[in-house]
Formats: C-alpha cells, sequence, structure tokens
C-alpha cells in the first residue's frame, strides 16, 4: 500500500475511503471550534479570548466545515462513493477520472477552509455569508466564496457522476423498484445538488465582486438589495438541508433492514412518496429562513404552508422506517444502537420545527438557541449519527475487519448523553428568553448561565464519545479480527463480494437473482 | 360527451372536508376575536403546537419502542416475519397518515395566519417612531423630532410601531418581552408592533441578526411609563429640541 497509489486512485472505493478521511478531520477541526465556543460561553464576560472577532471566526468555521466539510462529504462523496456501485452490481463509477477530480477539488477546499486558521485576516461572516456585512468586514470574504466554489463544484460532477451511474450501470436484475433505498437517496440529494448549487454559487460570487470589483449586487445606496442575497442563498441551502437528510435517512434504512432483518415497510411510499416527495417541495420553502427577513406578507404565508406540508413526505419515510421493525428480529450491534438513536433524534429535530414553520411563532424563535438547538438535533446530530452508524456498519466491508463492539457502545451512550445535554437545554432557553444566538458574549442574560454551563459540560461528554468512536475506527482498522464478508447477514448487494471488495468489486460482471431483493428477509 | 361516474365515497369525503373546513374556519374567527395583543397569542399558540407535536412524538415514541422491545431476536439466524403490503394496503398507508398530516398541517397553518395577521394589522391608535439601526446602537426618533439612543421611552396600553432602517449592516430590532423581532436593513423598510402594558416596566431589546464584532453587545431597552408620565417626558424633550433650535 503506498501513497502514490491512494492519491491517484480512480478506484471509487478509495476515492470514497479519501473522502471519509478528509471529513473526519473536518469534524474534528470544526469539533474543537465547537468546544472552543462552548468553553467561552461558560460564563459571562471573556474568557477563553478577550477578543469576539476571535469567536466570530470559531463561529464561521465551525458552521462552514461542518456542513461543507464534513457532513456533505461525508454522506454524498463517502457513502455514496463506497456503497453506490457495489449496491448496483457495478465495476466502479461512470467516471472514474472524474470522481477522482472531485475528491481533489474536496480537498483543496478543506484546505482552504484550514486556512483560516493561518491568514491574517480570516473571514467572520458565518456560514451564510450575509451582506452587507460580508462586502464591509476586514476578514477575508473571498476565502469564504473560493471554498464554497470549490466543494460545490466537488459536488456538482460528482451529482453527474452517480445519476449516470445509477441510470446505466445496475447489474442485470437489479431493477429500480429493487434499488436500496438508500440508492435512492443518494439519487434524490444530487438532483437536488445539480439543481441548487449553481445558485449558491452565484450568491458567493456576487458578494466576492461587490467586495472587490466594485459591484452594486447588494448595495442599496447603488440600486442593489441586501434581500436578494438571503434569497439566493437559502434557495440553495433549504434543499442542502434535505442533501444532508435523505443519504442519512437512506443510511439508516439500510440499517434498520439488517438488524432487522425484515422488508421495509411500504417500500414504495418511502421512495416515490418519501424520497421524491421531498425533491418535489425542497425548493418551495426556503422563505421560512427569511421570516423576520421583512420579505412580502404574502411570501411568508405561503411557505409556512409549503413548509408544513413537508410534515407528509417525511412522515412517510419515519413511518416506513419505524414500521421496518414490526415482527422484525432485531439486535442491537453498535449500527443498529446508532440507527435508533437517529429515529429518536429526528423525532425530536423534526417535531421541533414545525414551531418553526410557523410564521408568526418565528418571529419571536428565530435567530434564538432554539433555532440552534432545532436543527443541531434534525441536521447536526441526528446526520452525524448516522454517519457514525454507517461508519460501523460498512467497517467490515471497507477493512475486513471488526471493530470493538464494546467501545462502539460506549461511544455510543457517551455521546448520546453529551448531545442530548446540549441541545434540549439549547431550545430549552432559547424559548424560555429568547436567548439570542451567534452572541459572544450574554451580559444582558444574566439568567442563560447555568444553562451554558450545562451545554459546556455536555459539549465535553460528547467530545469523549466521539474521541472513543474515532479511535475504535483506528485501531480495529489496524488490528481488529477478521470479520468475514457478511458479518451481519445482510441481503444487500454490496456484501455478496468479499470484503474488502478487490479493483473491480466482483470477478466477473455479476447479475441479481429473480428472486433477489436488498430486503428480502424472512420467507424465501 | 362523456359519461359521468362518481367515484365510491365521494359524497362522503366531500361531507368531511366540508366539515373539517368549516370548523377550520370557525376556529380561525374565534382566535382573531381573542388575540387583540401579539404576545398572549404568541404564547396561546405556542403552547397548543407544542401539546400537538408532543403527542406526535411520544405516539410514535411509544410504538418504536414498542417494536423495539417486543421484536428482540431471540435467537441466532432469526428472520423477521413481516409480510409484504397488498396494493390496497399500500396505498392506504400513504392516504390515510397523508390526509392525518395535512389535516394537522392546515389547522396549524390557519392558526398561525390568524395569530400573524394579529401581527400584521397595526392598531389605528398608536405611537410610531422610526428606528435607525447602526453598528452598534439603536436610534428612535420620534414624530416630532425627539430621538434617544438605546431606549425607547413610551406609554402603557397604547401600541407602539416602529419603521425600521439599518445605516449599515442588517439588524434585527429583537422584544423577547412581546414576542417579537424583524431585521432592519439599509435600502428598506420594515415594521413591527407591540403592546407595552405595565407602566415602571423596562424590556430587553437586543441584536438578533449578526452585524458585527460586537454585535452580542448591541442592547437596550423598552421603558414604559404611563400616560401623564410619558407626556410630561415627551414635552420636556421637545422643549430641549426647541432650545436647542434656538440656539443653532
Amino acid at each position: 500500500m503506498n501513497i502514490k497509489e491512494w492519491i491517484f486512485t480512480t478506484d471509487h472505493k478509495r476515492v470514497g475511503i479519501l473522502y471519509l478521511i478528509g471529513s473526519i478531520a473536518a469534524f474534528v477541526v470544526a469539533g474543537i471550534m465547537a468546544g472552543l465556543m462552548r468553553a467561552e460561553l461558560s460564563a459571562i464576560g471573556p474568557t477563553v479570548t478577550a477578543n469576539p472577532t476571535t469567536y466570530n471566526v470559531w463561529l464561521y468555521a465551525h458552521g462552514a466545515i461542518m456542513i461543507l466539510g464534513f457532513q456533505i462529504p461525508a454522506l454524498t462523496g463517502f457513502f455514496a462513493n463506497y456503497c453506490i456501485p457495489l449496491m448496483i452490481g457495478a465495476k466502479d463509477v461512470a467516471f472514474p477520472r472524474v470522481n477522482a477530480l472531485s475528491v481533489w477539488l474536496f480537498y483543496v477546499g478543506v484546505i482552504l477552509a484550514l486556512l483560516t486558521f493561518v491568514i491574517p485576516d480570516p473571514p467572520d461572516v458565518l456560514w451564510t455569508g450575509y451582506p452587507p456585512y460580508s462586502t464591509i468586514t476586514t476578514g477575508n470574504t473571498a476565502f469564504y466564496t473560493f471554498t464554497v466554489l470549490t466543494l460545490g463544484f466537488a459536488s456538482i460532477i460528482g451529482g453527474v457522476n452517480f445519476l449516470t451511474t445509477v441510470v446505466y450501470m445496475r447489474a442485470p436484475g437489479i431493477t429500480w423498484n429493487k434499488l436500496n433505498i438508500f440508492v435512492w437517496c443518494i439519487l434524490g440529494a444530487f438532483v437536488m445538488q445539480l439543481i441548487f448549487v449553481p445558485v449558491l454559487g452565484s450568491a458567493v460570487t456576487l458578494i466576492s465582486f461587490d467586495k472587490y470589483l466594485g459591484t452594486h449586487f447588494f448595495d442599496p445606496a447603488n440600486g442593489g438589495d441586501v434581500l436578494t442575497y438571503q434569497n439566493l442563498f437559502w434557495f440553495y441551502s433549504h434543499p442542502a438541508v434535505y442533501v444532508i437528510f435523505l443519504p442519512y435517512i437512506g443510511v439508516v434504512f439500510e440499517i434498520v433492514a439488517t438488524f432487522a432483518k425484515n422488508h421495509v415497510f411500504n417500500y414504495k411510499a418511502a421512495v416515490y412518496g418519501g424520497v421524491g416527495g421531498i425533491v418535489l417541495i425542497s425548493g418551495e420553502v426556503w422563505i421560512h429562513h427569511l421570516y423576520v427577513s421583512g420579505m412580502p406578507d404574502w411570501l411568508r404565508i405561503g411557505q409556512m404552508v409549503s413548509t408544513l406540508m413537508i410534515s407528509v413526505p417525511v412522515g412517510l419515510l419515519v413511518i416506513s422506517l419505524v414500521g421496518t421493525l414490526y415482527k422484525g428480529a432485531i439486535s442491537f450491534e453498535t449500527p443498529m444502537l446508532y440507527a435508533l438513536g437517529v429515529v429518536f433524534l429526528f423525532l425530536i429535530g423534526g417535531l421541533t420545527g414545525i414551531p418553526l414553520a410557523v410564521t408568526a411563532l418565528t418571529l419571536n424563535l428565530s435567530e434564538t438557541y432554539y433555532v440552534v438547538g432545532h436543527f443541531h438535533y434534525v441536521m447536526a446530530v441526528a446526520g452525524t449519527f448516522a454517519i457514525f452508524g454507517g461508519v460501523y456498519y460498512w467497517f467490515p466491508k471497507m477493512t475486513g475487519k471488526m471493530y470493538s463492539e464494546f467501545w462502539g457502545k460506549t461511544g455510543f451512550w457517551v455521546t448520546f448523553v453529551g448531545v442530548n445535554a446540549v441541545f434540549w437545554v439549547m431550545m430549552d432557553i432559547g424559548v424560555k428568553i429568547g436567548l439570542p444566538r451567534r452572541y459572544y458574549d450574554y451580559a444582558q442574560f444574566p439568567e442563560a448561565l447555568q444553562s451554558q454551563q450545562i451545554m459546556s459540560m455536555g459539549a465535553a461528554v460528547i467530545a469523549v464519545g466521539a474521541a472513543i468512536t474515532i479511535l475504535n475506527w483506528i485501531i480495529g482498522a489496524i488490528q481488529g479480527p477478521k470479520a468475514g464478508n457478511n458479518p451481519w447477514g445482510s441481503q444487500s448487494f454490496e456484501w455478496t463480494t468479499v470484503s474488502p471488495p478487490p479493483h473491480g468489486n466482483w470477478p466477473s460482471p455479476p447479475s441479481a437473482a429473480e428472486s433477489w431483493n436488498p430486503y428480502a428477509y424472512g420467507k424465501r | 360527451m362523456h359519461k359521468q361516474r362518481r367515484l365510491p365515497g365521494c359524497r362522503t369525503g366531500a361531507v368531511w372536508l366540508g366539515g373539517l373546513a368549516s370548523w377550520l374556519m370557525a376556529s380561525m374567527v374565534q382566535a382573531g376575536e381573542k388575540l387583540h395583543d401579539p404576545a398572549r397569542g404568541w404564547d396561546h399558540l405556542w403552547n397548543e403546537v407544542l401539546v400537538d407535536i408532543t403527542v406526535i412524538g411520544i405516539v410514535f415514541a411509544i410504538i418504536a419502542a414498542y417494536f423495539v422491545i417486543r421484536y428482540r431476536r431471540t435467537s441466532p439466524g432469526q428472520q423477521g416475519s413481516a409480510t409484504g403490503l397488498s396494493a390496497a394496503a399500500a396505498v392506504a398507508w400513504v392516504v390515510i397518515p397523508g390526509f392525518v398530516f395535512l389535516a394537522d398541517d392546515l389547522y396549524i397553518a390557519a392558526q398561525g395566519w390568524s395569530l400573524w395577521n394579529t401581527y400584521r394589522d397595526v392598531p389605528a391608535d398608536r405611537l410610531e417612531v422610526t428606528l435607525e439601526s447602526g453598528m452598534y446602537s439603536w436610534d428612535y426618533t420620534y414624530a416630532n423630532g425627539v430621538r434617544t439612543q438605546n431606549e425607547l421611552i413610551v406609554p402603557a396600553g397604547k401600541p407602539v410601531m416602529l419603521k425600521m432602517h439599518s445605516r449599515d449592516t442588517i439588524h434585527s430590532h429583537y422584544l423577547p418581552d412581546f414576542r417579537v423581532k424583524e431585521d432592519s436593513m439599509p435600502g428598506r423598510v420594515t415594521y413591527l408592533w407591540f403592546l407595552p402594558k405595565e407602566a415602571g416596566k423596562e424590556h430587553l431589546v437586543t441584536c438578533t441578526e449578526y452585524c458585527g464584532v460586537m454585535h452580542s453587545y448591541m442592547a437596550g431597552k423598552v421603558i414604559v411609563k404611563t400616560e401623564a408620565e410619558f407626556k410630561t417626558w415627551l414635552d420636556q424633550e421637545t422643549a430641549k429640541l426647541g432650545n436647542k433650535a434656538k440656539m443653532t
């Protein structure tokens, strides 16, 4: 195994693992930023740094890196790359070299994001980059623009690759209605990326034009409009939530079906109603991020209704997921704990989103800790739990080895306690006193101190849990016992080849039997 | 000419839908009459939605927990025993939950719309104040030109409307006690209103749109006075203003 082979690899599995390594590194860096913020907030007044700009840079780095450097690349980079060709019986993706380009671009993007910490004028525009602030700050907005463009471009070419792969490279017998739910979720996610990423790209390009080239797109003094940016940004960034949600719920479906040894309940409802419905509705709800931004009243009401209607496709997915447990034969290895954890976290996160869909309620809740708690439950934490569970689930596939079940479960429970201590308290204090987010200090809210301290302790607990998890993977990959080709007894197609699969995946092109189905458990 | 065909159950469905619609409208009208104060309306609707989501959450959680416990694997190699759904059952499992979710959505949306109207329809008898926000202060200007900074002085019992804009970045004027905020930005005028009730009380104003380095320190207060006190104060300030004008 030499390093050059890895860097210049075109094998989808290695590209996937490169994505995984990069995104876990990004997760660690962004997690350290969260830890620094929690330390800063553990007391009123300056704690870790006396300079609010430093705090704002952490805030920027935490959000931008977690979303653009960790979750999206881990889900649509690592899982998609590693699993999709294996799940559809293909020897690789349609365009392997383009795939290699996409992972290189991803690393360039991550390096750009990490340069934040060495340049003298780091960007401090949050992950949202709203003008006019982003066009007048002394922070380096160009870094933000180029980071987003690079990662966005990596994602677009990944999208073209995977859509082509799934449409054209399915093995004989793997028909549309026998695709893994995860494959459908990735298709949905990439359709959205292809539609919406260019909009984000234009938005962040225009702020750099305004700042460095003297244009006036968002400058009202010269005929521009500051709200245009917010519309463009959220027209992408709300669908981006589903670009994270769909793959992670797809991973959870695979785990739940395998560990419950059961059919997916109402497969077609989940695929066509759930995944399809979310893709369809994703572009009609962005105004709920702009409920207090001075948008026209009719838009704020119209998109309240469309936002609430997301509950229908999401509800179908949850019913399918919970229904898959019905009459199952459930076992509780680490991946399953994470999957069930996601169901729990998603229930809280999803349902606490309903008040935020209601325009009038958001007039109070918007920009408070309640919002931050909500989206951490629904996207950040549930997504990360799905990623952790998925890495555990396909760990024997990737390495041919087994991780430590004891440390896996320990890591799960520690992290689970930590995230609830942080984010439940966060929502609670957000509603009770309206504590605003993105505050370096909160002198005007002295009653928040105790909650802040509980959250800071919770963050430390999460750090311990995440460290146990990552160490467990590293140690398992180096010295874990042999796992066998299909340790979970899964029916899904990726487990029909040896673990780890060789270059080309199968010795000769495989085909699926008439009776094959990724969820064909129970009766034969 | 094509023959009209009636779908089975069509009439029953229409009756149900009609019933649902009239119930929704009735509850909207009722809600509209009850709530003259957005802040009170907010607390009312929040509690209602909280009950709604708690019930849904508990139902799903109990079902999931029951399945997890009831269908544990008892012997290695055991497989699930669920059979596939019939076509009718599969459709029913889409239509019925879909209808229930949609009905709940529309019910919440109707309530939310009604409260939204309370938030946006400012009573005619009101005190209007112009707000210019900037890094990092709230600058209020009363109709007669009296200006204050970071202190909004208002009479109890009278609706206060703020007409807002910003001289630099985007800020958001948040009044946690009055359950309302709205962004202020350059190039557009936005508004919000609230109803101060108790004279002698002070309420926090704080910025909730990231506006720059000192964002978290951008705070002020609303000071509520009795109508008489407010008038005295305003007259004094107006007089000062007049003196200033004479001096220059």
